[in-house]
């Protein structure tokens, strides 16, 4: 069991590709840490990396003590989970299991121990004569995680392991996954570009983009103290709203943009780290954007609007309305069902979950000023 | 005469297909006079019937009729049972032959397969593969009678002393070897024979075995390098097991190609200094001795050597066909 640790790490392909730019992550011992980021922002490879299938073109990737840049992965002592599982089409489930250990000099003994606790663990025992080639999509999945279990390594690494699984098997195998880590507490780096995924498995998340890692933290966190616009709109579903907006008023400050005036209190402006006069981009989760109709949103300020869309997920309702030409997502209760597509509707904003962007940085106005953490 | 030999020329590639074509549009019209639940079952026997023809009236009636010869004596009269077999089995000419067809079965299909896939696994790790390739596979355009031809060039030999023609003992003479008569030396001369069949179908075996590498995934390879495989590991536990299938196909085509090695060694020694073989010597009883009963002995014993690795080869197509 050991952390792994990135310092400085590039990723550079010939031809002046630059995959990964000065990466800087440090993954605690028995951590749960979630790569996360649109296709080809680098959470492949940075995982790749660890597991020694990539080269480090730059900078030290470390497990526990070791520096492995130059180190072989057979001699990492890890164990990998594959996106396409990887089984040995050739060998049996038994085989797959112990391949591992047999390469490894283990006695038999051991091995067939090992084997039969992680077929156990995992509900495999009944298949293990089996050929991969038999088996259903969520037991292949079984199969490449008890290939890693048997190993007792290091570290996990997983790359993407759900994304083969239909929408049901996911969030079982997601928990099973989380079981996992806690009973065999050792480190887990999984690679995902699923947000839910990430926000619901990890105990830290790196959200990555372009190579580059933009923020560091646990989900709650990321939820509600995005640094940049980038990672505001990438965590959380649906997504954030955001609006143009330039910061005015004489005496009382406010909000205001196409189509839109919300007046603030000073406190929440400066605290948002805003000043007057000048322009902003304004974050808006949908969940704070309410149907004023109901009580206890008396106070809030108020923005006119008008309906495009009503999804009813039963429990609450997705509301697509417009705001001066732009669609926003607003998260309703089932009392505004009656809403109807083209339907003028008053919205309260509530504004202590404001976020406040700088429109040129993206980055979030309370940060300005400090350097740019990682 | 020129005018007549393309009128027959256009006039087969023409009307063969549109009397095949005719043909299925009677037969159906036949076929529609049927009841209704009878007319699938009827209508493939049709489609295939000018070709079960073919097959008879070219394979299957020969086969007979070769077999029914090797059981005749010398004129085709009378039947001596299995005197034929008795005696092509106490010549000693063909006992060599069998022995030579051993060897082509065992050097030139280990030879060819060892290289082939050495040959694809080095290709796939070079920037310029396919100019590789092309190069490797090239030979295969080539007839092996110009192969030989070629070989012959490579295998000259003049007795010490004179200027050496023949490349192999030029390279030999720069080091001060004395020459060796490559084709005639009972050492070499068989294997310098297989050496020319195999220089010939090995770059078939490369891109075969190499169509079949790039079918196994990259991340297996790369989960057993994880599970702590060398890539010698990598190779023996993964890489040929997978491959082994296409290993299979290619041995056995090649192991019946061994059994019928005949251009080669009747353009470069026709069959003599001991390297003679099975279907050569059957030429040589049916050309030279004009014994057809014997000829037709011989004939059969090749099929009967053959017979085994194509059951062997249609199973492998079922079994695979089953797994699939």
């Amino acid at each position: 069991m050991a952390g792994v640790v990135f310092e400085h790490v590039y990723k550079r392909y010939s031809g002046n590709v630059t995959a990964i730019a000065d990466m800087n992550v440090e993954i605690k011992d028995k951590e749960f840490m979630v790569l996360v980021g649109p296709s080809g922002c680098g959470k492949s490879t940075a995982l790749r990396m660890v597991a020694g299938l990539e080269e480090i073109s730059d900078g030290m990737v470390k497990i526990g003590e070791r520096v492995v840049n130059d180190v072989a992965p057979k001699d990492r002592d890890i164990a990998m989970v594959f996106q396409s599982y990887a089984l040995y089409p050739h060998m049996t489930v038994y085989d797959n299991l112990s391949f591992g250990l047999k390469l490894r000099k283990t006695p038999k003994a051991e091995i067939d121990k090992r084997v039969r606790e992680a077929a156990r663990i995992l509900g495999l025992e009944n298949y293990l004569s089996r050929k991969p080639k038999a088996l259903s999509g969520g037991q292949r999945q079984r199969v490449a995680l008890g290939r890693a279990i048997v190993r007792k390594p290091q570290a996990f690494l997983m790359d993407e392991p759900l994304s083969n699984l239909d929408a049901k098997l996911r969030v079982q195998t997601r928990v099973e996954i989380l079981k996992l880590h806690k009973s065999l507490q050792t480190t887990f780096i999984y690679v995902t570009h699923d947000q839910v995924e990430a926000m619901t498995m990890g105990d830290r998340i790196v959200v990555m983009k372009d190579g580059l890692v933009q923020q560091v933290d646990t989900p709650q966190t990321l939820y509600h103290k995005p640094v940049n616009v980038f990672v505001a709109g990438f965590i959380g579903s649906p997504a954030m709203n955001f609006l143009s907006a330039r910061v005015t008023g004489d005496g009382r400050a406010s909000l205001k943009g196409d189509g839109f005036e919300i007046p603030m209190e000073e406190r929440v402006l400066s605290g948002a780290g805003a000043r007057r006069d000048q322009d902003v981009i304004v974050g808006l989760r949908p969940e704070d954007l309410k149907d004023a109709r109901f009580p206890g949103r008396e106070g809030m300020p108020r923005v006119p609007a008008k309906v495009e869309v009503v999804e009813s997920m039963g429990s609450e309702i997705f509301a697509y309305i417009t705001v001066g030409g732009k669609t926003l997502t607003s998260r309703m209760d089932p009392r505004s069902e009656d809403l109807q597509p083209g339907q003028p509707v008053q919205l309260a904003v509530d504004t202590d979950h404001l976020h406040l962007f700088d429109p040129k940085t993206e980055r979030a106005l309370v940060l300005q000023g400090e350097p740019a953490r990682v | 005469m020129d005018i007549v030999r393309i009128t027959f020329l256009v006039g087969a590639v023409v009307l063969v297909p549109a009397a095949l074509i005719a043909y299925v549009l009677v037969t159906d019209l036949g076929v529609r006079l049927l009841p209704p639940r009878t007319q699938p079952r009827i209508r493939p026997w049709l489609w295939i019937l000018p070709s079960m023809l073919a097959v008879t009236v070219f394979l299957i009636y020969p086969t007979i009729a070769t077999i029914w010869l090797s059981f005749l004596d010398k004129a085709g009269q009378t039947f001596v049972g299995l005197a034929n077999y008795g005696e092509v089995l106490g010549d000693g000419g063909v006992l060599v032959s069998i022995r030579n067809n051993i060897f082509w079965l065992v050097g030139y299909t280990a030879l060819v397969l060892v290289f082939g896939l050495i040959l694809a696994v080095l290709a796939d790790r070079v920037p310029y593969e396919s100019a590789v390739k092309s190069l490797i596979f090239m030979p295969m355009a080539i007839s092996f009678v110009a192969a030989s031809v070629i070989w012959g060039f490579m295998f000259a030999y003049q007795p010490p002393g004179a200027p050496q023609t023949g490349t192999l003992n030029a390279l030999l003479n720069l080091f001060h070897g004395s020459p060796i008569a490559w084709l005639i030396d009972h050492r070499t001369n068989n294997a310098a024979l297989i050496l020319v069949a195999v220089w010939v179908w090995t770059g078939f075996a490369m891109v075969i075995t190499s169509a079949a590498l790039k079918g196994i995934p990259e991340e297996l390879l790369e989960a057993a390098r994880v599970d702590g495989a060398t890539e010698l590991t990598v190779f023996r536990r993964i890489i040929i097991p997978l491959l082994a299938p296409t290993l299979t196909v290619i041995g056995t085509t090649l192991v019946i190609f061994a059994l019928k090695a005949f251009d080669i060694v009747y353009v470069m020694t026709s069959g003599n200094y001991n390297t003679n073989v099975m279907a050569l010597r059957m030429y040589q009883e049916m050309n030279n001795n004009h014994n057809n009963a014997r000829a037709s002995a011989l004939a059969v014993l090749l099929l009967l050597a053959i017979v085994p690795v194509l059951v062997f080869n249609v199973r492998r197509l079922r079994f695979q066909e089953a797994i699939r």
